[in-house]
């Protein structure tokens, strides 16, 4: 066999070996639950009798383990199990959110990964001069501000202050300002749902791809002008300079066979921290997504839904990490032609 | 001490002032508090001179106090998170074998699940105080310490210098403490830094969404989560915590930054 | 067109900006003016120790300054023109078609992810010297005229599939493929092994003097330099040393610093006859590392007596420094048995008695690792002599400087830090700590072969002297048959794994020889003209005769 095809596999079943492992960890972290599930769901009133028919009905008086594997067998045939504080349905709620959080996270990266890439390209083009130092230091601030935070200044300085601006600015005139006022409205809050069209609901996420933009880019520019450089410090790198040929066909030809990795396995990484940062900027915009229904449930003490968001969050992370690992492997030439 | 760079004197000085602020809270801060001693949300004036919050407290007491919690909770779960990650991760460096790999793949599991996420599970089940946010958080985050101290120690284990030492027969202790902690040091010190910063990022987070230090406890997550209505009015109350996280992220970044320099540029131990 | 140099340069200065850690970034002047010609088809070689700048000298004459390397002043003229004053776009142009570089290391100089044909053929095809099908043509002639085997394919291979020694060989394919005036060779031949360096320097040699290239050839090794070129450039520190034909350099150097590279390994030590017991005995040792399938270690079995050397020579990958961890028990063998001082060595270190860890000591080849960058050159001599023999205060202290004196490193040494030591004081200071154990036996592995050859005799003639007064045995492991004539008493050579030949200095050294032992001794370049031609001369002739 190929060793390629040896080495993706194995990366592979190291993947699933490892969504499995993290699916205990969920469910064991859930098992340190102080109280009774049961004696939350019907409160302190709860006759005994009662209790015991929803421990029955629930399945709580089964060891762990069975609970894990039934809990774990159900999630692969697409059972989540039903919310304890509504009764719902727990894949009905999430097959809708699931999707808005793609939603979201995809327009993300459609800006934030070109964005980051050529930023990182600029500061490596300029590097220790203005334009590197410049890109450094914004992305520094950025990263020393949270998500959440992030969003509210955005909102604060978008959706509240620039309209009031514009209004101010008489010297427009009015039918500008009019024009400005009714193109630039940006939301405070995120609704979408499947009545509206693209672009009204790309409209109504400005803000939130703008933050969680602005939250990945930082990263994944530094993650690629480090990646960037470090090719460009490479031995061939002068040779084909010693060879006299120009800077950019120098890059073309010489430092993007070798950067596509590094740089592929930089966006993944930032796409993995995007999901993640998701979670957040959903619940400040009240974005009808999985992060919002995980906060939500995690303060009601909903066992089941935080487990299946969890672990659907885990698995993500874990097929976006597995992503990254299986194209630096396909990239590396010593892989692919072996001796 | 001298030759302090500008850029490293700022970061010192404003990580002085923020950590001196959390320390003599109740001495400089105005008002108690929980204190309610105006109207909701008064514009800043000479006696409230950031203004009033969401239910009338003084703004920059409940900042100062907020830098309080928040800044306890992120340096006692940097110390969790150093202690732990650091014994370990040179434990495993220099006994390699089955130690390693079992402590190693440990990691690498935990790890494979969003710290946030995993925050998130474990807190809708345990109760949520100080001292499980700051377990829970240093517990977390000792993974990467972990990573980084392994890493760095299993660079200088290769050393010949380390190797010289085993042949000389010298004791296990001796070869941590005294061939591999001093030049692990620098590294690690500089991730301290980084480590607390994300420390405050996370404590933030958490407590904006709830699920962090609760009320009437103040800190800087929380006190955007109260205010964060009055965005919507062009109220700047929910902001000012982001400045002061912000200014003290980057503050520590500098020192940070300086620390390292320093440190590597003294190869031999001086200068 | 004789009176026109090739190449001329005139009071060529070279600055860099170095940046120490923790201080303000330094310009510094690293060669300060230096001027010479290279006629058509000539062959310069510049010599030098490390830090000489000859590197840098090079690379100017393509117009190019690694790293933060400028060149600050002077003039070089490259076919009558000034490439310091022509602009980017003329030293494009003179760069890959006029002047081409053969780096040190082609592994790292050959893009990974690219056939090699492509890079061999890319400056020629772009400086429109060739079209592409031309340039394969002549590239596939290069590779059949510098001896690499199947020269019509290996172009469409990638450079990690092919060996270090051919890969420098296309190396040197790529830079003749655009039939430039002027080739830069930067030290081409120095990571090779011995017995591959002879090929290639041979194929190099004829290709130049083939396609009539002029060359210069950088290298630190005045015995390399003496078989290909016509002239020599002694540099050191920046400045020119001498200048002369590599006849009147090798036979009549004038400046005192040419003399004493030219006479570097004349050491001379006679051979002691074996003792009675021997103080090292390794018995049909056989290793391999842990989840490998081979044996890297074959059935080993060798003796050194007291206060006598023994050397272990080999190429890479001939199993002489795991011989060297296995001694010491960091690697335990398979098999066999080791005796020292007439007790059974314990296979894994860890469990041997604290006296046999004392009286067995290694120094190493990198001084630069082998000492903890955070301790004074006193703790780390004071160490072993608080941990063995509990010496403490002034007793300890007085020991260190007899210690220090012996190494012939004057006061105020023991307050340093190895940072601030040259390469050659490092090492002194790794004798020091290992003497300071009151050894019976030290194993160097590879001890000079990080040094400049003039530093590295300084190493062994100190080494001889110790074993004289502190009567202590050499177990010297090293590739380097110079250095194994200089010191050995009793030899070792190593092959795969294997000693192919053993025994006392004069026996192992006189013919008739084993294959590999001739082709290793007679791979050693000789301070010598002509040595190259003797040697390839002879080789024929005996595949000839068989």
């Amino acid at each position: 066999m190929h060793p390629v095809i040896k080495l993706v596999a194995q990366r592979i079943a190291l993947g699933i070996l490892l969504l499995f492992a993290a699916s205990i960890l969920i469910f064991a972290g859930t098992m340190m639950l102080p109280g009774d599930v049961a004696q939350q769901i019907l409160g302190q009133s709860a006759t005994p009798e009662s209790l015991a028919n929803l421990r029955a009905e629930l399945g709580l008086n089964d060891p762990p383990v069975t609970r894990y594997f039934q809990w774990l067998g159900g999630f692969l045939q697409g059972d989540l199990g039903t919310a304890l504080t509504n009764g719902r349905d727990i894949a009905d709620s999430v097959g809708t959110r699931l999707k808005n959080t793609l939603f979201l996270a995809f327009w993300a990266a459609v800006i934030s990964v070109p964005l980051a890439i050529t930023l990182g390209l600029v500061a490596v083009r300029y590097k220790n001069r203005w334009p590197d130092k410049l890109i450094s230091a914004v992305t520094l601030t950025t990263i020393s501000i949270p998500e959440f935070m992030i969003g509210y200044i955005l909102i604060f300085v978008l959706a509240i202050q620039l309209p009031a601006w514009i209004n101010a600015a008489e010297f427009l005139g009015d039918p500008m300002q009019q024009w400005l006022l009714s193109n630039f409205r940006f939301s405070s809050v995120a609704l979408i749902n499947d009545s509206m069209s693209l672009i009204d609901k790309i409209k109504s996420i400005t803000i939130p791809i703008m933050v969680l933009t602005l939250v990945v880019l930082a990263h994944m520019m530094r993650m690629t002008r480090a990646a960037i450089l470090n090719v460009m410090q490479s031995a061939y790198i002068e040779t084909a300079e010693l060879k006299g040929m120009a800077m950019l066909k120098i890059i073309r030809k010489h430092a993007f066979p070798n950067a596509i990795a590094p740089i592929v396995n930089v966006v993944m990484i930032n796409m993995a921290y995007l999901v993640v940062g998701v979670v957040v900027v959903e619940v400040v915009f009240a974005y009808p997504g999985m992060g919002q229904y995980l906060v939500d449930h995690v303060s009601k003490r909903d066992v089941p839904v935080v487990q299946a968001c969890g672990l659907i969050f885990a698995a993500v992370y874990i097929g976006l990490n597995l992503i990254a690992d299986v194209v630096s492997i396909l990239a590396n030439p010593r892989l692919r032609h072996p001796k | 001490m001298k030759n302090i760079p500008i850029s490293a004197m700022i970061g010192l000085f404003f990580t002085g002032i923020y950590f001196l602020a959390a320390i003599f809270a109740p001495l400089i801060a105005p008002y108690g508090m929980a204190e309610v001693v105006g109207d909701v949300w008064e514009p800043s004036s000479s006696e409230h001179l950031l203004g009033t919050d969401s239910i009338g407290r003084d703004l920059l007491t409940r900042l100062i106090y907020g830098g309080r919690t928040t800044i306890f909770i992120a340096t006692a779960a940097t110390a969790l998170s150093f202690v732990t990650g650091a014994v370990l991760g040179f434990f495993a460096a220099v006994s390699g074998g089955w130690v390693d790999q079992v402590l190693s793949r440990f990691v690498d599991l935990i790890m494979s699940i969003p710290s946030l996420i995993f925050a998130l599970v474990v807190l809708s089940v345990m109760p949520t105080n100080m001292i499980t946010l700051i377990i829970l958080m240093g517990l977390l985050d000792s993974t990467r310490v972990y990573r980084l101290s392994r890493a760095v120690a299993v660079d200088i284990t290769v050393m010949d210098y380390v190797e010289a030492a085993r042949l000389r027969g010298e004791k296990t202790a001796w070869i941590i403490f005294r061939e591999i902690l001093p030049n692990a040091l620098s590294p690690l010190v500089a991730e301290v830094g980084l480590r607390f910063i994300f420390m405050v990022l996370f404590i933030s987070t958490l407590s904006f969404l709830g699920l962090g230090v609760q009320p009437p406890q103040a800190d800087w997550g929380g006190i955007v989560k109260e205010n964060k209505e009055g965005i919507n009015y062009g109220i700047q109350a929910a902001l000012y915590p982001a400045y002061a996280i912000a200014t003290l992220c980057i503050s520590i970044n500098l020192v940070a930054d300086w620390i390292l320099n320093r440190t590597t540029s003294l190869k031999g131990g001086r200068g | 067109m004789t009176d026109t140099p090739l190449l001329k340069v005139r009071g060529l200065k070279i600055g860099a900006t170095i940046y120490p850690p923790g201080e303000r970034p330094k310009d510094i002047e690293i060669v300060h003016g230096v001027d010479f010609d290279l006629a058509p088809g000539k062959v310069l070689g510049l010599i030098g120790e490390s830090g000489a700048g000859k590197s840098t000298i090079g690379l100017a004459a393509m117009a190019y300054g690694r790293g933060g390397v400028e060149l600050t002043g002077g003039e070089v003229h490259v076919n009558g023109r000034d490439i310091l004053q022509t602009g980017v776009r003329d030293v494009r142009r003179l760069r890959g078609a006029e002047v081409t570089y053969v780096s040190q290391s082609a592994a790292a100089s050959f893009n990974p992810a690219k056939k090699i044909m492509e890079q061999v053929i890319e400056a020629a095809v772009l400086q429109k010297k060739f079209n592409k099908s031309d340039a394969e043509a002549r590239a596939v002639e290069l590779f059949r005229k510098l001896g690499l085997p199947d020269p019509e394919n290996i172009g469409s291979r990638y450079p990690h599939q092919v060996s270090g020694g051919q890969l420098q060989r296309c190396m040197t394919a790529l830079a003749l493929c655009p039939e430039p005036d002027l080739v830069v060779f930067d030290e081409p031949t120095t990571a090779l092994d011995v017995t591959t360096q002879i090929d290639v320097l041979a194929a190099i040699k004829d290709a130049i003097r083939d396609t009539g290239v002029a060359a210069l050839y950088i290298t630190h090794d005045l015995a390399v330099v003496a078989q290909v070129s016509d002239h020599i450039m002694v540099l050191r520190m920046g400045e020119m040393v001498e200048y002369g034909t590599v006849d009147q350099i090798i036979n009549d150097p004038q400046e005192d610093y040419t003399k004493a590279l030219v006479s570097v390994r004349s050491i001379r030590h006679e051979e002691k006859q074996p003792g009675d017991t021997p103080i090292l005995k390794v018995e049909n040792i056989t290793a391999r590392y842990k989840g490998t399938d081979f044996d890297v270690l074959k059935d080993i079995s060798v003796e050194m007596y007291r206060g006598q050397t023994l050397a272990v020579v080999g190429e890479s990958g001939s199993g002489k420094s795991t011989l060297a961890r296995v001694i010491t028990g960091l690697l335990p063998p398979s098999a066999g048995q080791i005796t020292f001082d007439g007790r059974t060595l314990t296979p894994d270190q860890p469990t041997r008695p604290l006296e046999d860890l004392r009286e067995l000591q290694m120094i190493y080849q990198m001084a630069d690792t082998a000492m903890n960058p955070r301790q004074t050159v006193g703790t780390i001599i004071g160490r072993p002599l608080e941990f063995y023999f509990g010496l403490k205060g002034a007793e300890k202290q007085k020991r260190i400087q007899e210690l220090l004196d012996e190494i012939e490193l004057g006061d105020g040494f023991q307050d340093r830090y190895p940072a601030e030591l040259s390469g050659g004081q490092k090492q002194r200071v790794c004798i020091a700590r290992a003497l300071a154990a009151k050894p019976k036996m030290i194993i160097c592995d590879e001890v000079t072969s990080a040094l400049d050859p003039l530093v590295a005799d300084g190493i062994l003639k100190l080494l001889l002297e110790l074993q004289k007064i502190e009567d202590v045995a050499y177990l010297f492991i090293t590739h380097d048959l110079a250095t194994v004539k200089a010191i050995a008493d009793s030899i070792a050579v190593m092959f795969q794994g294997e000693v192919v030949r053993y025994g006392p200095k004069s026996q192992v050294l006189s013919p008739p020889f084993d294959d590999y032992t001739d082709l290793l001794l007679s791979s050693v370049p000789e301070m010598k003209l002509g040595w190259l031609e003797e040697v390839l001369e002879h080789r024929k002739m005996e595949s000839a005769g068989n």
